[in-house]
């Protein structure tokens, strides 16, 4: 039924802007990028760096005012999400393309019984009877892991532990199986042994449905063994695109190469560790130049002066910096030792 | 035998926790911090409150030593009560039991006042450096203030005190004046920082002082904290749940489960050969930021959630998500032994002689032959 080539998923330079009284905060600011079917996408930053905005374009969800998408296309299976009025995008939203939010306590209604909140998927989307949503909503919990399903399906959220509820949310996201599933830090809140659990609930779920995801965090170690592809966001501007493994291997990019020393690996002692110097940028005073010059450790004249290109390092690898094709050609020579 | 207590190598004399050579700067003797929840009155029964007593103890029987100059990362889940264990030790929560050994004194025991000159040498660092500085005072105030109380200085003195320690945390003199809201994240702790070293400690508990933090800054404050610790000679017990930044930070590491400390070994150790089963499955959960790596990786993923404090498990309070718990583990309290040099862990399903658990007979406890008293 794909009109495109292969592509779930197109944004096309997206701009969102918050006009804030400080002035316009251009949260996201120009990002492209493609995701095929079946494919996961990861798009890591810093707070600030603008990825759960780009999220929450994507399903239209940016509170307007005080923000706005000023620009771009997201064409969602060829059509574009932005065009749409707002009664279509709600048919998508929830039944398409779900979502995963980093704080499961506060993503559930607590006066809610669980069984009810995944019901009103069904109901709502697939115009299911309470008594099929019902025996769908115990089949997803199942589906998830929650033992005891039937049991558990009438409780209350606050009767869940964290990682639980967390469950419940994927669950509650799978239920009308999604195309794309678009998770937002859905680790971030819990512990390693729970985290673990997820990733590989998320991935038993990849394997069997075959969904695509976006996968947004802060985490590296989270996104290494998670994606196909990754995105490296910084003040609203993709910093650095590529395949998982190439980015890690050979980053074309000042910044993204920072970020990777800057994470202790616990597998390999370290001596310092690398420290990015400064602070991430206030989105709504940026520099005028490459916003990253002022924390950049090769940033030279031009840096500061004027925007960095957009460079095509290698097949599907771009970064956003005036010096890409030597930062490329260093992460080459230094892989080779 | 509900202590958990350290048992020695046979034949030589009870040897506490000992990574290092020498006296322990801190040495923690089965404490124990139990709140009470209620319940079990007659009140209670009468107004449809818990029948029975209900208690959580939050921590139980922990003995540690921490040595002058090292880093000791303890490490556990949410719920574990590594910070309440941060926490008593600086009688910020009051223990229920046991001691706290600081030079030759007890903490758990002493009256206030005497507390009050020991912890000029004790000191703290928070998690939320939102929440832990007062937003009406400003930087020179919440930085000068410790200088104050203890009467070290005062007026001008006091002022240049508070500049100099500002630049020790690499915050610029000038910001002397302003308020906590005008700081970022990073900021904002190493001012608390820089209000910790205020009184010259020796000894500084830093509870999760990194995890509200950006990726960028975690790595700068990290930094921060062992360049402190080389020029000034602190003793840092370094409270998280990110075991990437304990592995970075640490000489040596302490696990703790629902109360329990369960291993304790030199930090390389514990990453390369945790023995205990939860230190194994923990190791394994870190994601590593190498996709080469994380495609191959073996990963022990645990069943279930932390049990509850309330009534945790009887016997080992691993045995309910352990893959390797067999039917003694339910009943037997394993205790903290020396498995190999250096290496502390509290599970009955290995000893010195066989210190790999992959490698027992299924169904074999040989801690329990080698340490009789555990059954």
């Amino acid at each position: 039924m794909s009109t495109t080539n292969g592509n779930l998923l197109e944004v096309k330079d997206l701009r969102t802007y918050f006009e804030l009284e400080e002035g316009t905060v251009k949260a996201v600011d120009g990002i492209s990028f493609e995701l095929k079917r079946g494919e996961t996408l990861g798009i890591v930053g810093e707070s600030g760096s603008g990825k759960s905005v780009t999220n929450l374009s994507i399903i239209r969800l940016i509170p307007s005012p005080p923000g706005k998408i000023v620009s771009g296309e997201i064409l969602f299976d060829g059509q574009d999400i932005l065009l749409l009025p707002e009664a279509a995008v709600r048919k998508i939203r929830g039944r398409r393309i779900a979502m995963i939010f980093q704080d499961p306590m506060t993503s559930l209604n607590p006066f809610m019984k669980i069984s009810k909140q995944l019901m009103e998927m069904t109901q709502l989307h697939l115009g299911y009877t309470s008594a099929r949503a019902y025996e769908h909503a115990v089949k997803m919990l199942e589906t998830v892991g929650i033992p005891d399903a039937r049991a558990r399906v009438d409780d209350y959220p606050h009767e869940f532990s964290g990682g639980m509820r967390q469950r419940v949310m994927i669950a509650m996201a799978l239920s009308c199986e999604p195309e794309l599933l678009i998770a937002d830090e859905p680790t971030t809140a819990l512990d390693v042994t729970i985290q673990a659990q997820i990733l590989e609930l998320i991935r038993e779920i990849k394997r069997e449905t075959g969904t695509s995801i976006i996968l947004i965090t802060h985490d590296l170690g989270v996104v290494a063994g998670m994606t196909d592809h990754l995105i490296v966001m910084y003040a609203g501007k993709v910093f650095e695109q590529a395949p998982t493994k190439e980015l890690f291997a050979v980053s074309a990019n000042p910044y993204t190469k920072g970020l990777l020393r800057s994470v202790p690996d616990p597998l390999i002692a370290q001596g310092d560790l690398y420290q990015i110097p400064g602070l991430p940028p206030d989105v709504a005073h940026l520099p005028s130049g490459c916003p990253f010059a002022p924390r950049c450790e090769r940033a030279q004249q031009i840096c500061r002066e004027e925007y960095p290109p957009f460079v095509r390092v290698n097949v599907d690898h771009h970064s956003l910096c005036h010096f890409a094709r030597e930062v490329y050609e260093e992460s080459l020579h230094e892989r080779k030792f | 035998m509900s202590n958990q207590e350290v048992v020695a190598f046979k034949g030589e004399p009870t040897q506490p926790i000992s990574g290092m050579d020498g006296k322990p700067l801190i040495a923690i003797r089965d404490l124990k911090v139990y709140f009470d929840l209620g319940g079990g009155s007659a009140w209670d029964k009468l107004t449809g409150g818990s029948p029975v007593k209900r208690t959580v103890k939050a921590v139980d029987g922990v003995t540690l030593d921490i040595y002058r100059g090292e880093t000791l990362g303890l490490v556990g889940e949410s719920g574990c009560g590594k910070s309440t264990l941060g926490r008593a030790i600086l009688r910020l929560t009051e223990p229920t039991s046991g001691q706290v050994l600081y030079h030759d004194r007890d903490l758990a025991h002493l009256s206030s006042k005497e507390l009050r000159e020991h912890r000029r040498h004790l000191q703290i660092i928070f998690q939320d450096p939102y929440a832990s500085l007062n937003p009406r005072m400003t930087v020179g105030q919440i930085v000068g203030e410790p200088l104050e109380t203890f009467r070290l200085a005062r007026g001008e003195e006091a002022e240049r005190r508070v500049q100099e320690l500002l630049e020790t945390v690499g915050l610029s003199r000038r910001f002397i004046k302003r308020y906590p809201h005008e700081f970022s994240g990073g900021q904002r702790q190493r001012i608390g920082i820089a209000r910790a070293l205020a009184v010259d400690p020796d000894f500084i508990v830093a509870d999760e002082p990194i995890s509200a933090l950006d990726v960028s800054i975690q790595a700068q404050i990290m930094n921060l904290l062992e360049k402190l610790q080389r020029e000034k000679n602190l003793t840092f017990l370094f409270i998280s749940h990110d075991l990437r930044a304990i592995r970075h930070v640490s000489d040596r590491v302490a696990v703790m489960y629902l109360g329990k400390i369960v291993e304790v070994a030199e930090a390389e150790t514990i990453y390369h050969e945790p023995l205990m089963p939860y230190t194994k499955a923990l190791i394994s959960a870190v994601p590593v930021p190498d996709p080469v790596v994380e495609a191959t990786r073996q990963r022990i993923v645990l069943e279930g959630d932390v049990p509850s404090p309330i009534n945790p498990p009887q016997g080992c309070r691993f045995h309910t998500r352990c893959p390797f718990a067999i039917e003694a583990c339910k009943e037997v309290i394993p205790k903290l032994v020396e498995i190999k040099q250096h290496h502390w862990a509290a599970c009955i399903r290995i000893s010195p002689k066989q210190p790999h658990i992959e490698n027992v007979a299924p169904g074999d406890a040989p801690g329990l032959r080698y340490y009789p008293e555990m059954a």
